[in-house]
């Protein structure tokens, strides 16, 4: 299984999306991409809504970034982790280390709602 | 800095100087055994003294026949070490094993056969039992496969709790079986990560430490046996029987599937100690899963018969351990072995301590006679990576060495104590003349560890192996039947009493009885000075309908049934005010034996004895009743626990309390709930403060204090 990767910039930083399985053998293909990106000091999103399968090196790979945006300064955020690779990262505590779209999705409507009660 | 972190230093040493069986290698270091991912590659290194050559056999992860068999050149052998490093694995996709050859001659000890692939007895991960309860696959030569991975998990700022061992309350629990039951609602049932999310439920029972049946590696399917009644497969549930000392059981995660059961099984002890609570290991070094000379070869009969096992002059396996064969525990290499092993789960996986099964094997010399002064157990007291760990034995083997009080300590060793559990029970249950021994217990057992400290007792009245406690109050009689061993196997000394029927009863007054007396045997345990272990869901009153030996049984005999936790909230509520208790009383956790010194603030000794009439214990044959007063040095209040096994109430005589305190009622077992106990600090004042009816074969704990709770207790 093959992993393929485009690069989509925009204003608020760039999102990369990724396709296919994350493991050892496609994990390095990802480093590649993913650490230029990083050092450019932009908000970086990594949608893994067409990734099927991540595996223990694939989330050591993610973690390198992780922490390479931590020394850089630069937020990285998932989106579209699937509910399998989900349980994964839950379970072998490396979604500890990340936000996800999902989650911030659900707290930027949590804050609206509040605006909302506060303004009524 | 312009280099980034992800970029590698270059190393001469990852370059290849061999070529072998088409791969490039080139000569592994010696240490660490096992396999190690190094720049380019992946080195292996095996110990066998004995192996005139060693041969890696490497396979496609999950294929039957291996991809490549590399025999490691002679100039690769260091003194008996082979070491080969490997270049251009794919680490996480390859299983390995070794074969080794060498002499085949039972009768010196040496059981070398080429034709079968050996595990790495220093394998950080397994495969081929990766989901529990899946019937193997027997037709693969190669059952226990060793797996290379990466030891780069990200603690974050985990460090080691160092809770005091005397303020510990130790709960014993079994990875699969405490989250197993369906109605745990956890999203992965019987795992690690199902065990991560009952953390809070720990927290708010006010656990500080989890001791976790073994997690090493382990065949859960190799019982052979059958329930009789059902035919339902039997199992090895407990776990007692290791396969590979180094990985933690892939049946354990959910993710274990994915080979990911290191990293689960790390994010469960990080989360705990987040928590405040410590993770033990119930760890199995006197025997593995190889059995005598009729079990199973997997590694170390096949790498190195003669050093690792014990035997007999005519090449058979000493059993001290009852399972076929007992661990050279202290031969110079099976020492380091096992120094290994521990340094490896303290420092990858940040272990709190270890309790060692049928730990008197480890003092037992190579010819199996006790060592006055074993090297292991001194090895283990003193290793710097070891230091703060915490050590405890189960001072006993199956080849009759009984070495309670007496084991050999170091300043640093813990143990079960058997004779806390034996008294207490006998008292429990209404033996005669056992009041005084039961001050001894109670008190730290200062006859056996009178120069090691309270903290050298782990007191204990339940365990994973016997009765629980509503077992203990429900049958005379053990039920094993289910076992397949025509109720022969499991223990008979279980001082166990059923309240006046065997087995469930709609019986109001003996349920009650039952009820009442669990409460007792939790006030006396989470009084006394000691180490305390709860075995898990004896705070809900768990039942295993009668069977003490639940070692095969991987169902609802088992499991922790959490309907119980709302079905049994009374004695949840008693458990959870208990372990409050004992965390606010620091008298109750001193680590020094009480001497009955005066306490001058208070004009009161340390330890006091009363009976019916206070300062007045009556520690004849008869006697059924005995209290006891606490007071500690730079605490405010007296904690006075009376405990009465008598089937008769008994008016109580209080002692005096020094200027400004009086008597609050913390707990009477005797008193229906929710009188039965109180939130710590709440306690109600005595009307009658110089005397107190206690019920028939009940427990009454008094605090001593000011009325003002904030002033005193300890915290």
């Amino acid at each position: 299984m093959t992993l393929n990767v485009k690069e989509r910039r925009n204003k608020t930083g760039t999102v990369l999306v990724a396709t296919g399985e994350i493991n050892s053998e496609t994990s390095g293909t990802l480093l590649q991409s993913l650490l230029p990106l990083v050092r450019e000091g932009k908000p970086l999103r990594i949608d893994l809504t067409a990734v099927t399968y991540v595996s223990s090196a694939g989330l050591r790979t993610l973690l390198v970034v992780y922490r390479e945006a931590q020394h850089h300064g630069v937020a990285v955020t998932l989106y579209g982790v699937s509910e399998e690779v989900r349980f994964v990262m839950s379970a072998t505590g490396f979604l500890d280390f990340f936000e996800t779209g999902e989650a911030a999705a659900a707290a930027a409507t949590a804050a609206k709602a509040a605006r909302a009660k506060a303004a009524r | 800095m312009s280099e980034t972190r992800s970029e590698q230093v270059l190393r001469v040493d990852a370059y290849p100087t061999h070529e072998v069986g088409g791969y490039r290698v080139r000569a592994g270091k010696p240490f660490p055994f096992g396999a190690n991912v190094v720049p380019g590659g992946v080195s292996f290194s095996v110990f066998s003294d004995q192996a005139t050559s060693m041969t890696l056999v490497i396979y496609k992860r999950g294929e039957p026949e291996p991809m490549a068999e590399l025999e490691f050149p002679e100039e690769f052998r260091t003194g008996s070490v082979f070491a080969m490093t490997v270049f251009g694995l794919d680490h996480e996709n390859i299983e390995y094993g070794y074969r080794a050859d060498g002499p085949y001659d039972p009768v010196t000890g040496h059981r070398f056969d080429a034709r079968q692939v050996l595990s790495d007895p220093y394998a950080r991960l397994i495969a081929g039992r990766d989901v529990w309860g899946v019937e193997p696959d027997y037709s693969r030569g190669y059952q226990y496969r060793s797996r290379v991975c990466l030891q780069d998990f990200d603690w974050g700022d985990d460090t080691p709790l160092g809770i005091p061992a005397e303020d510990l309350v130790v709960y014993e629990a079994h990875v699969r079986g405490f989250t197993r039951h369906p109605n745990s609602r956890v999203t992965a049932p019987g795992t690690f990560a199902g065990l991560r999310e009952k953390i809070p439920y720990l927290k708010e029972l006010g656990v500080n430490c989890v001791e976790l049946l073994p997690v090493f590696e382990f065949d859960e399917c190799d019982n052979p046996r059958s329930n009789p009644e059902t035919g339902e497969k039997l199992f090895d549930y407990w776990g007692y029987n290791t396969v590979s000392f180094f990985a933690p059981k892939a049946g354990y995660a959910a993710t274990g599937r994915y080979g990911m059961q290191g990293d689960e099984f790390r994010t469960l002890i990080k989360d705990l100690h987040a928590a405040g609570i410590e993770v033990i290991l119930d760890v199995v070094f006197n025997h593995t899963a190889e059995g005598n000379e009729l079990g199973p070869t997997i590694s170390f009969k096949g790498l190195d018969n003669a050093t690792y096992y014990m035997l007999t002059p005519e090449g058979y396996y000493f059993n001290f351990s009852g399972t076929g064969n007992t661990v050279n525990c202290n031969h110079p290499v099976v020492r380091n072995f096992v120094l290994d092993c521990l340094r490896h789960w303290v420092a990858d996986y940040h272990i709190d301590g270890f309790r060692f099964d049928l730990a008197a094997i480890l003092g037992r010399s190579l010819d199996g006679t006790p060592l006055p002064n074993p090297p292991l157990l001194e090895l283990l007291a003193y290793d710097p990576v070891l230091r703060h760990t915490k050590l405890i034995a189960e001072a006993w083997d199956a080849g009759g060495l009984y070495e309670v009080g007496n084991f050999p300590a170091y300043g640093r060793w813990a143990e079960w104590n058997g004779k806390y559990r034996d008294t207490v029970r006998r008292f429990l249950k209404g033996d005669p003349g056992v009041t005084g021994e039961l001050a001894t217990r109670i008190a730290g057992s200062p006859d056996m560890y009178s120069s090691r400290g309270t903290a050298a007792s782990v007191n204990f009245l339940t365990a994973h192996d016997g009765f629980t406690l509503a077992d203990l109050v429900s049958y005379n009689d053990k039920h094993n039947e289910a076992n397949g061993e025509g109720n022969n196997d499991g223990a008979n000394d279980n001082n166990s009493w059923n309240c006046g029927a065997e087995g469930p009863t709609d019986d109001p007054a003996v349920n009650a009885l039952r009820t009442r007396q669990m409460k007792n045997a939790l006030a006396i345990l989470l009084t006394s000075q000691g180490i305390p272990m709860l075995l898990s869901g004896d705070e809900v009153g768990r039942s295993q309908q009668g069977n003490n030996n639940t070692y095969c049984q991987d169902n609802e005999l088992s499991w922790f049934d959490w309907d119980l936790v709302d079905n049994n909230a009374e004695l949840l509520r008693f458990t959870r005010e208990m372990i409050a208790f004992r965390g606010r009383h620091r008298e109750l956790r001193s680590t020094s034996h009480p001497t009955g010194q005066v306490r001058e603030h208070l004009g009161l000794p340390d330890i006091s004895w009363h009976g019916e009439r206070a300062w007045q214990p009556d520690w004849s044959d008869d006697s059924r009743l005995v209290a006891v007063a606490r007071c500690g040095a730079g605490d405010d209040d007296v904690v006075y626990v009376a405990m009465n096994a008598h089937w008769e109430s008994h008016d109580l005589e209080l002692p005096a309390l020094p200027g400004g305190r009086s008597w609050h009622l913390f707990a009477d077992t005797g008193a229906e709930a929710p009188h039965d106990i109180r939130t710590p600090g709440t306690e109600p004042e005595l009307d009658n403060a110089g005397k107190y009816l206690i019920g028939p074969r009940s427990v009454v704990i008094l605090v001593g204090r000011t009325n003002d709770p904030d002033t005193s207790g300890t915290p």
